[in-house]
């Protein structure tokens, strides 16, 4: 229906190789970034820094471990860790005087430097043994931030960011963190859209389905495995770096703790593993979710006098991410993407469902 | 350094160890039968903790009869997560039955807290709580009660393992395909598994809720059985209670030891060093076999 086919004849191989052949889906791409761009003019600035400005921060985040969870197939528990090392790295530099844009590079590559380290021991081995490194360098990583104070910045272990520029802007106030924030999003989602289209992204794809086989096929399965945990680790400390400046402006040891992790493992999860618009859907269920249904007991315990208990109320978010990775585990294991995919896919031979490939 | 003070701390370790090591008999249990690593052990430790507290507190049992009652409650807990929710991941890549299982323990640690109350609930077995001096040595009573428990259950299983329903498990965990085609019902042999699993993990959340009282906390033992489980091969019994004792009295030292130099904390991640080191250096751990894949 909406997204029309007709008409669609590619003549030559760019078109064909274009990211979006239809044209439904550029112009819908079109019209929600613009809606991103203006929103700091449209929306309450509230609504901006509470709830687009983590959005996109996590939604970066969970594109970076996506590539290596949904692309390569290893699974790493410990990418909170990675984000505060990134984090740490460039807070420490900005403080010494290095530009922000630099800090974040150097961010970048310490935590791909240390993730691949730890990644390297554990590249040998797959599957849950993989899972109980990463497991493992969380608590390292934690271990060691919290403990030497020349890390985490004195007795308070608080380490707050000096006012900084980005390409001559002061980022201060909401517009401009917002706009950096959605330019990280915008490089990032590009580069995964990308990636794909690559030998890398492809080498990574056979690595994923059967790693003897792309041994046999000349792909080196270690060099690739190590760079996409590079990769990866790079993408996660870049973004913990622009969490730390737009978003916390002041870091702590335990805002990046397992829970981080599990965070973002669950966004993927339930956006969908190795797609690239799920992390979007996944970040979006998965930081509103405890939010809106606070409200919603806040309402009905307004409405209907229907009281819950304080406590139950405090661990919901909890309750809910759990409820929400077994369900889509179960019931929908490709997640939110896959649910939008198929709404897609009806409606693009919509009324002729047998024509539906 | 005071050798009275090392010895003492190497004691405690000992029982200590014995403790997380009844944790981590779950996880081998299931990765055994079904070659799952169950990440939810601690939470369902932590569940067993909580139900045996509520069957005593809040229904009124005596404790010989709720905690028993809990064990019960808890294999049928441990046989409908794997029913409902793993059995039908077969066939998923590992990642989903990871993630799945972290899922679950996600939820619990939420649920069960929010249902009966954040603070810290006190769980009375019994277990008196006065030190024991041996010697010079200063033996916390609580966890060598605790540890022996640990240890006469872990030999338990063992000896469970020579029974009839036993020999059946180890066909499971030996060949899936073989052992049903021999007529085992393999699917049953791993539900019990399951069962046993958590009837093992509630057992150690009693005794640790026992010790430091029933909260959310009691899931935070997974990373050391899992530490456990590594270092002892992830499926060797006699493993789990190798490594326990050495995870424990590690930690234990580690806390005499190291604390004084960097200010506490040590304790939380010597099981992490171990995990990282056993990985490192022998993967197949202590007293595993040796198929892990390689690449």
């Amino acid at each position: 229906m909406f997204y029309r086919r007709a008409g669609i004849r590619h003549t030559r191989y760019q078109d064909e190789r274009q990211l979006f052949p239809l044209r439904f889906d550029r112009g819908l791409i079109l019209v929600v970034l613009a809606l991103l761009l203006a929103a700091p003019f449209l929306f309450d600035r509230l609504y901006v820094s509470g709830y687009l400005l983590p959005w996109l921060i996590w939604t970066s985040a969970a594109l970076g471990l996506n590539l290596l969870m949904g692309w390569a197939g290893q699974i790493h528990l410990g990418y909170g860790a990675v984000m505060g090392i990134g984090a740490y790295g460039s807070v420490h530099l900005v403080r010494f005087g290095v530009p922000l844009e630099i800090a974040m590079i150097v961010g970048g590559l310490l935590s791909a430097g240390i993730g691949t380290v730890f990644g390297a021991a554990a590249l040998r081995m797959k599957g849950i043994y993989l899972a109980m490194a990463t497991l493992a360098m969380q608590y390292v990583v934690d271990f060691v931030i919290s403990h030497s104070s020349a890390i985490s910045g004195g007795t308070l272990a608080t380490l707050q960011v000096p006012p900084v520029r980005f390409l001559g802007i002061p980022l201060a106030g909401e517009v401009p963190t917002y706009y950096l924030a959605l330019a990280v999003c915008f490089v990032v989602t590009l580069f995964m859209l990308n990636v794909r289209r690559t030998s890398f992204g492809r080498a990574l794809a056979a690595l994923r389905e059967k790693d003897y086989a792309a041994q046999i096929l000349g792909i080196s399965t270690f060099r690739y495995k190590l760079l996409a945990f590079w990769v990866s680790s790079f993408i996660g400390g870049a973004v913990g770096a622009v969490l730390a400046v737009t978003y916390l402006r002041a870091i702590s040891p335990d805002q990046f703790h397992i829970e981080l992790s599990i965070q973002i493992l669950a966004m993927i999860i339930v956006g969908g593993l190795g797609s690239v618009l799920g992390p979007f859907f996944g970040t979006a269920l998965i930081l509103f979710a405890p939010i809106l249904l606070n409200n919603l007991l806040g309402f009905g315990a307004n409405a209907f006098g229907v009281e819950m208990p304080i406590d139950l109320r405090a661990h919901l978010p909890l309750v809910a991410y759990g409820a929400l990775v077994i369900g889509f585990l179960l019931y929908e294991p490709l997640g939110l993407a896959k649910i939008y995919a198929n709404f897609r896919n009806y409606l693009l031979v919509w009324p002729f469902r047998h024509a539906q490939r | 350094m005071d050798w009275i003070l090392l010895a003492e701390l190497s004691a405690n370790g000992v029982f200590v160890g014995l403790m997380y090591a009844l944790v981590s008999l779950g996880i081998v249990l299931i990765y055994k039968t079904s070659g799952i690593a169950n990440l939810a052990q601690g939470a369902v430790a932590m569940t067993g903790g909580y139900v045996a507290w509520a069957l005593g507190a809040r229904a009124g049992l005596p404790i010989w009869l709720a905690v028993p009652a809990a064990l019960a409650g808890m294999f049928v807990f441990g046989l409908l997560m794997e029913r409902l929710a793993l059995r039908r991941m077969i066939g998923q890549p590992i990642i989903m039955t990871i993630m799945l299982t972290l899922g679950v323990e996600i939820m619990l640690r939420g649920l069960l807290p929010g249902i009966f109350g954040a603070s810290v609930k006190r769980l009375d077995i019994g277990i008196p709580q006065d030190p024991l001096f041996l010697g010079d040595l200063l033996i916390n009573r609580a966890t060598l009660i605790g540890g022996s428990i640990s240890l006469a259950l872990i030999v338990l299983s063992l000896l469970f393992f020579n029974s009839r329903f036993g020999v059946v498990m180890r066909a499971v965990a030996d060949d899936q395909t073989a052992s049903w085609s021999v007529g085992i019902r393999v699917e049953r042999a791993v539900g019990v598994a399951w069962g046993l699993s958590a009837v093992a993990a509630t057992a150690a959340g009693v005794l640790w809720g026992s010790n430091q009282g029933v909260d959310w906390s009691l899931s935070l033992l997974l990373i050391k059985a899992l530490a456990i489980a590594i270092l002892g091969g992830l499926d060797s019994i006699p493993g789990v209670l190798v490594a326990g004792v050495i995870v424990g009295v590690a930690e234990s030292l580690a806390t005499g030891v190291l604390d004084p130099l960097v200010g506490g904390g040590s304790r939380d991640v010597v099981a992490a060093v171990i995990i990282l080191v056993t990985l490192l250096l022998k993967p197949h751990g202590l007293f595993g076999r040796h198929h892990i894949e390689r690449v």
